[in-house]
């Protein structure tokens, strides 16, 4: 009996593998077909929250050379988000700041996933804390977030909603086309 | 002196009665937790490792892209490259692999169809932004860069 239980036991862990779907979630934009064409819209320089990487996967933050950790990257982008317009040279409101990501096609994707974890971070901290949960509860609830009434609620308190329907502080991240300077 | 000479009366065989009670168990474990491996992965696949993890509530929905160095350097070389079940593909060739898996969904869940890449650490954004812009001409908009849990050192 148990040499049998052992064969299958054996077959199952040389043919299966573990489940792992788990990861960063990102909603691409329309097809660059599908985008209006020459829409320059003039975004003021305040709202933006420039981030560059390099073929190195060197950061260039707000124009200057980052050496700090990315837990420093997720408390400035952060500062940022929630200015309000106290600091003139910092962002309006939430819903029109901006976080623009932008690599070079020899970036890896190594330094790509460190930076959007600290971008994604920051956005998941804020809205954790308006909401009252802890960031790894938010992280489910934004996963599913009718998953039943309660979960719903904590959503909405999270991102906040404005008289229009759009959420008060919405997840402004802009990845743009990868340059094409270093190899 | 008999103090000494007496034997203790203690067997030495661990009992084996339940053994395969425990091995039931074992594999009723794995039979559970694992699913069956569909393809051959022939890429280089070392995940990068981040904290905002998130999962996707409809396990049905995800499509998987494998992105790295191929495995046979001296067939295929040491570009990186796309692997979409079992065949490696151009990023061209992505809008028909989307419409491929689009197909077997339901026609409802079509469009919330979310594309897991799986790519490797070392692979370069460029393949990667070339294939992100496919995707959104496939109108695969969801994204879920595969990644593993951070581990705080």
């Amino acid at each position: 009996m148990a040499d049998i239980a052992f064969l299958l036991l054996t077959f199952f862990l040389m043919t299966t593998t573990v489940a792992s779907d788990k990861g960063l979630m990102i909603q691409l934009p329309p097809p660059p077909e599908a985008l209006p064409p020459e829409t320059d819209i003039e975004i003021p320089e305040r709202n933006l929250f420039k981030i560059q990487v390099n073929s190195f996967d060197k950061l260039l933050v707000e124009g200057e050379p980052w050496t700090a950790s990315y837990r420093e990257l997720t408390d400035d982008i952060k500062a940022f988000i929630l200015n309000n317009g106290v600091d003139p040279k910092s962002s309006d409101n939430p819903q029109e700041a901006i976080v623009s990501f932008k690599t070079d096609r020899g970036t890896t994707h190594k330094a790509f996933i460190d930076v959007l974890d600290a971008i994604q971070a920051s956005y998941h901290e804020i809205y954790a804390e308006r909401a009252g949960v802890t960031v790894e509860r938010w992280r489910e609830i934004a996963s599913d977030p009718n998953a039943d009434q309660l979960t719903r609620q904590q959503y909405d308190k999270g991102r906040g909603v404005l008289p229009n329907g759009l959420p008060e502080i919405p997840m402004a991240l802009s990845i743009a086309e990868p340059t094409k300077v270093g190899g | 002196m008999s103090r000494f000479k007496k034997k203790a009366n203690t067997k030495q065989d661990i009992p084996t009665s339940s053994m395969p009670d425990v091995v039931f168990m074992l594999l009723f474990f794995f039979m559970v937790t694992t699913k069956m491996r569909e393809t051959n992965i022939n890429v280089e696949q070392h995940m990068p490792q981040a904290t905002q993890l998130r999962t996707l509530a409809k396990k049905s929905l995800i499509s998987y892209l494998y992105i790295g160095a191929p495995k046979k350097t001296d067939q295929f070389g040491t570009e990186p490259k796309i692997q979409a079940n079992d065949v490696f593909i151009e990023p061209k060739g992505v809008i028909q692999w989307v419409n491929s898996e689009k197909a077997k969904l339901d026609e409802v869940d079509r469009d919330a169809i979310t594309i897991s890449l799986k790519v490797d650490v070392d692979s370069k954004r460029g393949l990667i932004a070339d294939v992100e812009t496919e995707l959104r001409r496939a109108n695969a908009r969801k994204l879920l860069y595969s990644a593993n849990q951070k581990i705080d050192r």
